[in-house]
């Protein structure tokens, strides 16, 4: 009996929240509008996924400071689906379905979005998905402001291919065993083919996740760079990248005599690395902490007095990275969209995300393609220095266009450059 | 870009210049005065662009001068800035004007570094070896005749020549002439390439096969190189540097297989006590050596704040750290938990596993979810350079003789002293062992404390070459366990053995096969192995294998 009056009271207690009548509860259900935040913060992908819910919730942060979003402060819901792939799904369907969230911002591996997708497109969710990535793929329930492959392997690869990058002539393809690597790799391979490269001139060549013993693959590469100017292009994952940049530094092999260019390495990674042996090595992507531009000093100040605020680990050496950027400019896109759509509907902001621009700290207006979901981004490499950092050595003159359907893999010219209405 | 000076160019028009300040170097009496640097070469090198860059590093290497040397060197050490339109040289927060050398106080607040690229890098290299090549310490010249060695061509021969002629050490000398010879070899004497053939059967660079290679190819149904003495020469040549570079790749197979077994063995050797002699499944083992890896890194950056001048030699404290540290908690563990679950494997496998998810949780809280960051010690970066395809990196070194260490002390401890006799006897029979008054309980402790402290000597010789995470045990507990089964329970030296005999085969497999295949080889190896020989490599006999 007393458990159904307690309960008529919550209810009704609800329906007037919901009215708007009580004004005395501060911050209420009805009052707040809710954000997943979807990142692995145990296990193997912990490393690089804690510093994007942080980042997520010093946005979220920033937002209600300013008022909110329509009013209404952004309440996040963060969820920890512990590198477990299958959890993913799960806890995506749990903030979409109990905690009825408006949008979720979340994933790292290509594995992971590949698992949520569905859910996000059974239920009519939002997903806005931070990570560079092999592209093949395009949904209407998610926004990536990654990278696709256009926008960061090929101008890599073109870089070395150059008098200014060293004029490579022989190719290591060399990536973890898993599917951003092999489908990237089968780009590039398309892709140096049809510049003219032979077969006998490109190894490709792949490690188990978690591979730490280095030594075999170093020794071949430098074998294999024997035969001509050779350029490696890393696609390792996460975690071994330590291992393989130690046993390079220690073998001797100079950035001058084989230049390494890596898609998944950036300042964090390299947190862990003596980088003195490895100065000159590359790296792609669509922002640097090195960046000088107003955009990402403010971005660099605001991530530095937050990680401090909240002593964060790592906090007395703050470092931002791209997948960081690419979380940011995603919640402020959205943040605008709802401004746009003047509600959180999620079809409401589909419509309104198309061609939302964003002053982003990678130094331009940065803009969501009309159709395709992706952002428009600028292209950088750079080199590592002694510090840590990347000194940029090479940049577009401003935001590409993102193919998501690579050119360079068969059947993908009949594809559309948008998704599938339903 | 028609003008633009290749990188042999500048090296050649350097070497003259280097060959005619050798001369004057040689002779005595004679002081190179330090004249003023051209400002335009200075500002070019320093705010121009990359082509602008490399043709002022040609043109200031022409000089000749030191103090081009001196600049150039300080570009390549990062030591130049820019503060507005001045070039300025800042070591040690003292900062010189680089045209005219004068000091510049105070320093200029907002200034920007100097950062060349790869291809800048390379002929900032080369520059500095051409010009190094008139130094009169023989170290740096040799060094700079290493330096040269690819990348020569044929408009360099006359200054070669002249740098070999004043050159008296027969070392350097060697490199010199090898450098003619790969140059000698497009030239149109006979006789000069024969000669550069026969001399380049001495080199030790993997980079003069693809030299050489092109003289014995056949072009269609023709050889490329008519003349047959020449191909004969050729091919003798070639056979005998092929032979050398055959030799460094098996060398530096076996190297990384002792090394990877050496790995294999430190993580397995305390579990070769724990779940070896004891008998307790201890899938903690992994999260010990992380411990073990941590303490390695607050020692590290206790040695960085109070002792920044000793910071070289931080391992030294950081080895009894790790061992003190895992094997307070892995006594800890015996004495809370695991003592409760003697013969009980199954529960002692679920116990010990939710330990482990525990330890890696609380690291994760205490030091955070990135990584963190060891740093080798200098005297631990770089190799020894054997061959010229082979070099030995000075970490993977340090860490065979260190696993050899550990398995002397562990035998030396196990037979040699008092507490070993007490493991061994409490182990092979622990009702006997009580009875003659030996603590059991307490023996169980140390034993498992040892064991505990090896595997956090394997986490700090790991953190020099891996990861350092809450993660870092996940990745080698399987290994570990592999270890231990297939050398046989209870048994030291079958660990040795299936550590290495696994490290080198895997190597070996690998360079076959490639790094995943190698990996699952081995372990369906494991599995048959293992089905047919259940007792490992090694099996105890007689009544104490029943115990």
């Amino acid at each position: 009996m007393q458990r159904r009056i307690v309960l008529k009271r919550l209810a009704l207690s609800a329906a007037l929240a919901a009215a708007g009548l009580t004004a005395t509860v501060p911050v209420h259900a009805a009052d707040t509008i809710k954000v997943g935040v979807l990142h692995s913060l145990s296990g193997t992908m912990a490393i690089s996924e804690t510093v994007l819910k942080d980042v997520t919730l010093m946005a979220i942060d920033e937002i209600n400071a300013k008022g909110g979003v329509l009013g209404k402060k952004l309440e996040p819901v963060v969820v920890d689906p512990a590198s477990n792939w299958p959890l993913f799904a799960e806890k995506a369907r749990q903030l979409l379905t109990q905690d009825k969230v408006a949008v979720v911002f979340g994933c790292w591996t290509s594995v992971s979005r590949k698992s949520v997708l569905p859910v996000f497109e059974e239920l009519n969710g939002l997903l806005f998905y931070p990570v560079q990535y092999e592209g093949e793929e395009l949904s209407k329930n998610v926004f990536y402001t990654g990278a696709a492959p256009n926008q960061q392997a090929i101008p890599a690869v073109e870089y070395l291919m150059s008098k200014e990058g060293g004029g490579a002539k022989r190719w290591v393809l060399l990536g973890t065993d898993y599917v951003y690597p092999r489908t990237t790799n089968k780009i590039l391979r398309a892709f140096l083919k049809s510049k003219g490269v032979a077969d006998k001139d490109i190894d490709e060549k792949y490690t188990p996740f978690g591979h730490a013993d280095y030594q075999t693959i170093v020794a071949d590469i430098k074998k294999f760079a024997a035969g001509g100017k050779t350029a490696v292009v890393s696609t390792i994952n996460g975690d071994s990248n330590v291992p393989f940049y130690k046993e390079l530094g220690n073998q001797g092999l100079k950035a001058t005599d084989v230049p390494v260019v890596a898609f998944s390495v950036g300042e964090e990674e390299l947190r862990g690395v003596d980088t003195k042996p490895l100065v000159g090595h590359l790296a792609a992507w669509n922002y640097f902490m090195s960046l000088k531009n107003p955009a990402n000093d403010a971005f660099k100040k605001q991530w530095a007095d937050y990680a401090k605020a909240k002593k964060l680990p790592g906090a007395d050496k703050p470092l931002t990275n791209d997948p960081m950027e690419a979380a940011y400019v995603g919640i402020h896109m959205w943040k605008q969209a709802v401004e746009k759509a003047k509600s959180t509907d999620v079809d409401k902001v589909i419509v309104a995300m198309a061609g939302q621009k964003f002053n982003a700290p990678d130094g331009f207006e940065i803009k969501m393609d009309e159709k395709n979901h992706h952002l428009w981004k600028p292209v950088f490499i750079g080199e590592v220095q002694a510090n840590g950092q990347f000194n940029v050595v090479w940049k577009t003159k401003g935001p590409v266009r993102a193919q998501p359907w690579s050119q360079y893999i068969e059947g993908n010219d009949k594809k559309k450059d948008e998704p599938e209405k339903k | 870009m028609p003008t633009m000076p290749t990188l042999a160019a500048t090296v050649r028009r350097t070497l003259t210049i280097a060959a005619v300040a050798l001369a004057a170097a040689l002779a005595p009496g004679v002081a190179c005065p330090a004249p003023k640097l051209p400002s335009a070469l200075v500002s070019d090198l320093a705010l121009g662009e990359n082509d602008a860059r490399v043709s002022a590093i040609g043109a200031l290497a022409a000089t000749g001068s030191e103090a081009a040397l001196d600049l150039l060197q300080a570009l390549q050490d990062g030591e130049v800035q820019t503060a507005g339109d001045t070039v300025l040289r800042v070591r040690n927060g003292r900062a010189t004007d680089a045209v005219t050398g004068e000091a510049v106080v105070p320093l200029p607040p907002s200034r920007d570094d100097v950062v060349p690229n790869n291809r800048v890098r390379r002929e900032l290299a080369a520059a500095i070896a051409a010009l190094k090549l008139a130094s009169p310490d023989r170290a740096t010249r040799l060094a700079a005749a290493q330096a040269l060695q690819s990348g020569a061509d044929e408009e360099m021969l006359p200054a070669i020549e002249r740098a070999l002629a004043g050159e008296q050490d027969p070392a350097i000398k060697a490199l010199l002439t090898l450098t003619r010879a790969t140059v000698q070899l497009g030239s149109p004497d006979r006789a000069k390439r024969i000669a550069a053939i026969r001399a380049l059967a001495d080199s030790r660079d993997a980079n003069t096969r693809m030299l050489l290679l092109p003289l014995v190819e056949k072009k269609g149904a023709e050889f490329a190189e008519p003349d047959s003495d020449l191909r004969a020469e050729a091919e003798l040549s070639l056979r005998a540097i092929e032979g050398r570079l055959a030799t460094g790749e098996m060398v530096g197979r076996i190297f990384s297989g002792v090394s990877l077994g050496s790995v294999l063995l430190l993580a397995a050797l305390g579990l070769a006590i724990t779940y070896g002699l004891m008998g307790v499944i201890n899938m903690a083992h992994g999260e010990l050596m992380m411990i073990g890896a941590y303490a390695t890194y607050v020692v590290q950056n206790l040695f960085r704040s109070q002792l920044p001048g000793a910071f070289d030699w931080y391992l030294v404290a950081a080895v009894p750290a790790a061992f003190a540290a895992a094997a307070l908690v892995g006594m800890a563990l015996e004495r809370s938990v695991i003592r409760f679950l003697y013969g009980r494997p199954l529960e002692t496998l679920l116990a010990t596993w939710g330990i482990s998810l525990i330890l890696i949780q609380s690291m994760r809280t205490l030091f955070g979810a990135q990584n963190v960051q060891v740093e080798n010690p200098a005297w631990m970066s770089g190799g020894i350079h054997l061959f010229s395809n082979l070099v030995l990196p000075w970490n993977r070194i340090v860490i065979i003789g260190f696993a050899a260490a550990v398995v002397v002390s562990i035998a030396a401890l196990l037979t040699r002293t008092r507490l070993g006799l007490f493991v061994r006897g409490v182990t092979q029979n622990r009702p006997m062992a009580s009875c003659l008054g030996v603590p059991t309980g307490r023996v169980d402790t140390y034993a498992f404390g040892l064991g505990s402290g090896i595997a956090g000597l394997a986490g700090c010789a790991l953190s020099q070459i891996g990861n350092v995470g809450p993660d870092l045990g996940q990745s080698y507990i399987v290994d570990s366990f592999m270890v231990v089964v297939l050398g046989g329970v209870g048994q030291l030296a079958g660990t040795v053995y299936a550590a290495m005999g696994l490290g080198i085969v895997n190597k070996f497999l690998e360079a076959w096969s490639g790094a995943v295949l190698a990996k699952i080889a081995v372990l369906v190896f494991i599995i048959v192995f293992i089905q047919k020989r259940p007792q490992g490599l090694f099996a105890l006999k007689g009544r104490m294998a029943d115990g």
